[in-house]
């Protein structure tokens, strides 16, 4: 019996179908599927399944998906720029402080004290030339010594003048800041010894005391109306911390004591060690050397100084390192920023996907399935945006010298660190919209318009 | 697909015999006693079932009918393992099911049922080959036998050509193949339709029933949800549902068969290409 009404009567003749029509032929051997054992296996492969679907259903929403990592991809970015550009500035600032050398000690004397006021390292004149042949003679390990008086004056050659640093040093000095001569010679002990007027001009005065180009070797300089002839140029330094390090004159230390300064006090003593790990036991020995040759009894402060560069590179580079990190923490705050973004557009995509849920859910999916799918998805999300941003902020890092002529350094351990903290971030602003999918009642997810 | 041919004709069982004594051990594949469910509205407890016995046999092919607020669809999300009851017991296939967890249930729902509802529910993004091959993921079965038996399943429905097409690219009727395949995959224990045919036009859902018929032919338990008394007449066993309860239980004198009715129906104005 045939109750469904047909709009038309029966034929005895078979209705000519239309070729495109799909017949239905099944025949029952067609259903061959219902007896076999229905398919199993293990959860594990269930997990790795969310991963192609997490893919395709990002892919279905590509404009969404890329925006919405928009904030990771800027974060990580951010991130590894600022941390490449921090420690190419740290690199940098530390490999001209290594140029000072780092073997090298410093001895300054001390500050003066006139009723309870100080007026500051340096400002007395307790250091005197003995007491650098007394760290020569002391047995205190150093490879090298060298007093330095200076001051700034006016040197004169021919029609030429120029304002420089005077330091009268002794032949030590140019091994101890790592001077090279570039023409002619450094002066000699006997030049010290005999107090003879030989200088020695950096770069910058040469080029500006003898403009036209014609060696200064030989050549007569005046400082303050002292006759000088100038024995050598040194190498260019260029210019680093205290700024150009080659506006400089340098003239035997007994010469300048003699004829220039006319003074027994010096400004500092430059000392060298064979090697930074003799930084500390030199230092010792010298402080005690110098408190003998000062009589300061027991318990009495010293009246110098004793600092040395790598003391001074580690606290620039300490400067620069606290820079980065606070920089890198100010981007790190995008990242949670990007997290949070993700963790919105999951929320909207588990609510517009109620329905795909609900049949999922339908036809066996565990609530552990689901969760681990958006959970994945998510993870996808910010690990995709985590390495775009880090393709991005390499490419920054890289392009910087290029450009902005900034020293970087590509930071590994940034880049490893930004693929964990993004792939942790999908998991930790996934977590929530995941749980709110994997709860559902899937009876009223299947029935969401 | 050649050696997907082979493979299935290397199988001793072609279809289900239930009167194989292995197959048919006289355990019902629906035996409830006594369901009840009620809801809680505000103060206002709602009794959407009193106290329904039921039993299904394997092999059966059941309408359940009745009109909206009869009970049929809370039936229906009970013994499809989405709901639990508030009372009464429920033997899926030998197996007491009222008191398993929600994981458990999604298992059950997985290994031995099979769903076919009335807006088709496929999965938008994926192709037909994919959405048949949904339930063996979550079956966790690996890729090649997912791939196999879901070719298989579409072909069976007549749609393996269609394998990589969207739900989007399809018409209704073949959408409900799909789904028909979907749920056919797993080899379920029972196939719930809820209105198959209420969004597809009157030949077309003759056709789906021409499936189910012969879905059920080859073995399949199938209960299917209808408010329509043709849909119901292709059915060998109608039950209804009025207020909760069930109102009556009977076998159809004259089962009318799809394929026969299909053969007689006109060709369609204009059929979208296959």
């Amino acid at each position: 019996m045939n109750t469904l009404a047909s709009p038309f009567p029966l034929r005895a003749t078979p209705i000519q179908r239309l070729p495109s029509a799909p017949a239905p032929a099944i025949d029952v051997d067609s259903f061959a599927l219902l007896a076999e054992p229905p398919p199993t296996g293990s959860r594990h492969l269930r997990f790795f399944e969310s991963i192609p679907s997490a893919l395709t259903a990002l892919r279905a929403n590509k404009g969404r998906s890329v925006l919405t990592t928009l904030g990771i991809i800027i974060g990580v970015a951010a991130v590894i720029a600022i941390v490449a550009l921090g420690e190419g500035a740290t690199a940098s600032v530390a490999s001209q402080l290594q140029g000072l050398g780092v073997n090298v000690l410093t001895i300054t004397p001390g500050s003066t004290r006139s009723g309870g006021a100080s007026s500051g390292a340096g400002s007395s004149v307790t250091l005197k030339a003995a007491d650098a042949d007394a760290i020569a003679a002391g047995g205190t390990g150093v490879t090298a010594v060298s007093p330095v008086v200076s001051g700034s004056a006016q040197v004169i050659a021919g029609s030429a003048n120029w304002s420089t640093r005077i330091s009268a040093v002794t032949p030590d000095y140019q091994t101890i800041q790592d001077w090279h001569v570039a023409s002619g010679a450094f002066f000699t002990s006997q030049d010290n010894t005999a107090a003879n007027n030989v200088a020695v001009i950096g770069q910058t005065v040469a080029t500006n005391l003898f403009p036209n180009g014609q060696s200064p070797i030989g050549q007569l300089i005046q400082v303050r109306n002292v006759p000088f002839t100038v024995v050598g140029v040194l190498a260019s330094k260029g210019s680093g911390i205290g700024g150009d390090q080659d506006d400089t004159v340098l003239i035997p230390f007994r010469t300048g004591q003699v004829r220039l300064f006319g003074s027994t006090s010096i400004n500092q003593i430059v000392v060298q060690v064979a090697d930074t790990s003799q930084i500390a036991t030199a230092s010792a020995k010298i402080t005690q050397v110098l408190r003998q040759d000062h009589n300061l009894a027991t318990g009495k402060a010293d009246d110098f100084s004793i600092r040395n560069n790598s003391d001074i590179i580690s606290r620039v580079s300490g400067v620069s390192q606290t820079m980065t990190l606070l920089l890198g923490g100010v981007a790190a705050v995008s990242l949670v920023v990007g997290g949070i973004g993700i963790m919105n557009i999951m929320l909207v995509s588990v609510t517009e996907r109620t329905r795909e849920i609900g049949i999922r859910l339908a036809i066996g999916a565990q609530p552990g399935d689901v969760l681990s799918q958006f959970l994945v998805e998510a993870v996808v999300l910010s690990l995709l945006g985590g390495i775009l941003g880090i393709a991005l902020g390499s490419g920054v890092a890289l392009l910087m010298p290029v450009v902005a002529g900034f020293a970087t350094v590509l930071p590994w351990n940034a880049i490893g660190l930004s693929f964990g903290v993004s792939a942790a971030i999908g998991v930790f602003f996934g977590i929530y919209p995941a749980r709110k999918a994997s709860r559902l009642d899937p009876i009223v997810a299947l029935r969401y318009e | 697909m050649t050696t997907m041919m082979i493979e299935n004709q290397a199988r001793p069982a072609r279809a289900l015999d239930t009167s194989d004594p292995m197959l048919s051990d006289g355990i019902p594949v629906i035996q409830v006693a006594e369901l009840t469910k009620d809801y809680t509205l505000g103060t206002n407890v709602v009794h959407a079932l009193r106290a329904v016995s039921l039993e299904v046999q394997r092999g059966e092919f059941v309408a359940i009918m009745g009109p909206s607020g009869s009970g049929k669809s809370t039936f229906m999300n009970l013994i499809g393992c989405l709901d639990r009851p508030s009372s009464g017991s429920y033997e899926l296939d030998g197996v007491e099911v009222t008191h398993l967890s929600p994981v458990q249930l999604a298992d059950l729902r997985n290994r031995k049922l099979g769903f076919i509802f009335q807006g088709f529910n496929l999965l938008p993004k994926m192709d037909a080959l994919a959405n048949v091959a949904l339930p063996m993921v979550y079956a966790g079965a690996p890729e090649a036998i997912r791939l196999r038996r879901a070719m298989a399943a579409l072909d069976a429905v007549g749609l393996a050509t269609r394998a990589r097409h969207r739900p989007s690219e399809m018409s209704g009727g073949q959408q409900q193949r799909v789904a028909i395949a979907r749920s056919l995959v797993n080899a379920p224990k029972l196939i719930l339709a809820d209105e198959p045919t209420g969004n597809l036009d009157s030949r077309t859902s003759v056709e789906i029933l021409a499936i189910l018929q012969k879905l059920n032919a080859a073995g399949a338990t199938i209960v299917l949800v209808t408010h329509e008394p043709d849909i119901a007449t292709y059915c060998a066993r109608t039950v209804v549902f009025k207020d909760g309860a069930l109102l009556s239980d009977e076998r159809n004198q004259h089962v009318a068969n799809a394929a026969e009715a299909l053969a007689s129906w006109p060709a369609p104005a204009q059929e979208v290409p296959a």
